[in-house]
């Protein structure tokens, strides 16, 4: 291999994974599993404390996973979830 | 304010009933016709559809059944045009729902309904006046509406500018009732120049957005208006709603809104009443009639005083908020009372209610084909002497 | 992580706010003082208001000018939660208000965004005219197989074989194939999307809100109060599972093929994407043409 393969494409510094912080506005939610199902990173599972609905919101199980993906923030049909970029305030 | 002079067709014309009301449409600012064609209101829509295209802002739509243009005039109003829709009986029955949304949202439009011969299909090329009660009490629910009907094409003209005049003034959809007669009866209609002519502008809120509430009324009970695209971002609902637009499913907002939507026009009925009377300060008998209907009342009246009756005749021209008032004092002040309508009964139920059995109320009223026979109304006019009270 | 506790604001208030600083993303979007909204739990219709949202924010139209226009039904209350100029009109009749809106003032960017039943059953002949002039407006039809909001009865996308209220016994009726029906009466942009393709549909949405002319977009959504419960099949996420296994993405295909039969896959995509000049292109066209000079186009 020539050496200029090996070294960083376009002298870019190492891609990052994104990391993101998820705000779960528990009173809204109508526990319909959605953002558990379908999270990519599985971060989330069903917590066993009610609202006061009635309903078991989500609950954040492996933090360190979620990578701001933005497919809980979408799917939920309460808008009862989203994330953000602790360093940039992106919300996807 | 005045009229919009590219509207307006001063002059001298030789018109019939229906293209005089277009021409009072354009003349009023009416920018926006959504129509079906129905025997005897079609030529409305079709001078609308030769005229609109050389107006600047003005589009005629002919749109798949009554049900979409009576609601496509409402659409056209909370983008901020005037808007009118035309039709007749089967068409005006098919519209209800709509003027019931319109009641309701309070939207400004005008409905004009050239009767003809019914029930059901009837006699599509032949006056009636059949559907009075219907433009009262057409749609469920409790609202109230104002209807007005000319007697010739000059007043098919003048009253559809006080008809959009009114609907802007009360936020109300307005019923004009023309029957086929007047819609297609021709004769000298006169348009005066555009700044002697005055247009009740839509009444538009000064407040900004987030200070207005787009259903709470001001003193005269009507709200002020706003339109779609000012950047409010408010909704309107044909749900019962609170004076933010949100639907409420509560019965105190059911009362303080329905309440408000009837009582708007009851409380200001005096300012809208008109009717035009002859003869009545000493009249033994009155005549109560509107319409076409009044040019053979006004035959009867004349054979009859040289009968040696003293008859008058009151002729509505606003026909809904009903004039109970005057009813009243004439059926104080007088002997009797003669309704003479094309129909079997409908404004004689009224007349009936307000003379509260001081004096009898005689109908002289048909099914409708052709106008009255003068004989037939001057019979009714001697009946009604002979019980006298 | 964090989590928002807000007991204490939902006891005191029938609406939720929030109390943290960092705002919902979708907040500006929507009516935050009517809500929780309606729409049960895992139904479908709550998840596309949220893609239309984030469409509204891609499409980057000042939401001043948007329009939101709905009819009867739980698609239909969707009006209500949007932060726009909306209007809650009767059943079946939100295509020609958004008609006479449009045509009022073409700078309006109109959205109908209803059921079903609202748009092909009895607003069908609304549909039809609408798109075959080519009005400009968007048109989201949430297809959940049923008029929900009055109990679950039998509608015209109802596929053969469902039991419902009205179809106790199973419908024996062919229901409508809407793309097919929406591209053989002209429409220029046609897709059909699932609840679960959140960002296909939004991406639709995007497209569709931009592309002048009548465009139509169907999702299918999960009803899992009357539709899912009636056919014993479980609940919305069940049901958006179900999607997920037998759904298929075919986009371009022929809209003949795509019809929707009980317990056979879905065909979901963007079918048909073709120009057509709009109702009010078409019009000023014609009239300079006729009229000359003497004809000023229309502005509105």
């Amino acid at each position: 291999m020539p050496v200029r393969q090996r070294e960083r494409p376009f002298g870019l510094p190492k891609p990052e994974t994104p990391h993101g912080e998820i705000i779960i506005l528990e009173e809204r939610c109508k526990g319909c599993g959605f953002c558990i199902e379908y999270c990519p990173h599985h971060v989330l599972i069903t917590a066993k404390k009610y609202n006061a609905k009635g309903y078991h919101p989500p609950e954040v199980e492996k933090a360190e996973l979620c990578v701001n993906c933005g497919f809980c923030r979408m799917i939920c049909p309460e808008f009862a979830i989203y994330t953000y970029e602790p360093r940039t305030g992106e919300k996807p | 304010m005045k009229a919009d002079p590219r509207g307006v067709l001063t002059g001298s014309h030789y018109l019939d009933g229906d293209h005089a009301c277009c021409e009072g449409a354009l003349t009023a600012g009416c920018r926006f016709i959504a129509g079906y064609p129905i025997t005897p209101s079609t030529e409305v829509v079709e001078r609308f559809a030769r005229r609109a295209p050389l107006i600047e802002g003005a589009l005629f739509i002919q749109m798949e059944d009554e049900l979409a243009a009576s609601i496509a005039i409402q659409g056209a109003v909370w983008a901020g045009k005037k808007a009118m829709t035309v039709t007749s009986g089967p068409g005006f029955s098919l519209m209800m729902e709509h003027i019931g949304l319109a009641a309701m949202t309070e939207t400004p439009c005008l409905f004009v309904d050239v009767q003809r011969g019914g029930p059901s299909t009837g006699l599509p090329t032949l006056p009636g006046q059949a559907d009075m009660m219907q433009a009262r009490w057409g749609s469920h629910g409790d609202y109230e509406i104002i209807a007005l009907s000319p007697n010739s094409p000059q007043e098919a003209f003048n009253l559809t500018i006080d008809a959009f005049n009114l609907s802007e003034q009360y936020r109300v959809p307005v019923m004009f009732m023309m029957d086929e007669s007047v819609g297609h009866m021709m004769e000298r209609v006169v348009i005066p120049p555009a700044d002697q002519i005055e247009i009740t502008p839509r009444r538009y809120t000064k407040l900004p957005p987030g200070k207005y509430l787009p259903f709470k009324p001001e003193p005269d009970l009507v709200p002020d208006m706003f339109k779609a695209g000012d950047g409010y971002r408010l909704h309107v609902t044909g749900l019962t709603h609170d004076f933010r637009g949100y639907p409420d499913m509560s019965a105190d907002i059911q009362e303080q809104l329905v309440h408000r939507l009837v009582d708007k026009i009851r409380v200001n009925a005096p300012k809208i009443w008109r009717y035009e009377e002859t003869s009545v300060e000493d009249a033994d008998v009155v005549i109560v009639t509107y319409g076409i209907t009044s040019r053979l009342a006004i035959d009867a009246l004349n054979i009859a005083r040289e009968k040696g009756i003293k008859v008058g005749m009151l002729r509505l021209i606003v026909v809904w908020p009903f004039p109970e008032r005057r009813i009243r004092e004439l059926a104080v002040q007088g002997k009797a009372m003669v309704v003479a309508e094309m129909n079997y009964g409908q404004m004689f139920y009224e007349v009936d209610r307000c003379a509260q059995g001081k004096v009898p109320v005689v109908l002289a009223g048909h099914g409708g084909g052709t106008v009255h026979r003068v004989e037939d109304i001057v019979e009714r006019i001697m009946e009604a002497y002979r019980c006298r009270s | 992580m964090s989590v928002l506790n807000e007991l204490e604001k939902a006891s005191l208030s029938p609406s939720v706010g929030q109390t943290s600083p960092e705002k919902h993303p979708m907040d500006d979007f929507m009516r935050m003082d009517r809500m929780p909204h309606i729409w049960c739990s895992t139904c479908g219709i709550g998840v596309s208001v949220n893609c239309f949202a984030k469409a509204l924010e891609k499409c980057k139209i000042p939401l001043d000018e948007v329009v939101v226009v709905s009819g009867i039904g739980c698609t239909g209350r969707v009006a209500g939660y949007v932060k726009v100029d909306s209007f809650h009109t009767t059943h079946g009749r939100a295509i020609p208000f958004a008609t006479g809106m449009k045509l009022a003032n073409p700078k309006l960017k109109v959205v109908v965004f209803s059921g079903d039943g609202d748009i092909i059953a009895i607003g069908g002949n609304h549909f039809l005219n609408a798109a075959r002039r080519n009005i400009d407006m968007t048109v989201i039809c949430i297809n959940n197989f049923n008029y929900a909001m009055t109990g679950g009865q039998l509608a015209s996308t109802t596929p053969e074989g469902s039991i419902l209220t009205t179809s106790p016994f199973g419908s024996h009726e062919e229901p409508f194939n809407l793309p097919f029906l929406a591209e053989s009466v002209g429409a220029v942009y046609v897709a059909r999307w699932t609840s679960l393709h959140i960002y296909n549909q939004t991406n639709s949405m995007v497209e569709a809100m931009r592309k002048p002319g009548f465009t139509f977009i169907e999702i299918l959504a999960p009803c899992p109060t009357i539709y899912e419960r009636q056919q014993k099949f479980g609940d919305g996420l069940d049901r958006l599972r179900w999607y997920c296994d037998n759904s298929e993405i075919r986009n371009g295909a022929n809209t003949r093929d795509v019809d929707i039969r009980l317990n056979a896959g879905v065909v979901v995509g963007k079918f048909v994407d073709k120009e057509r000049p709009t109702y009010l292109e078409s019009m000023n066209a014609h009239y300079k043409e006729k009229l000359g000079d003497r004809y000023k186009p229309y502005e509105g």
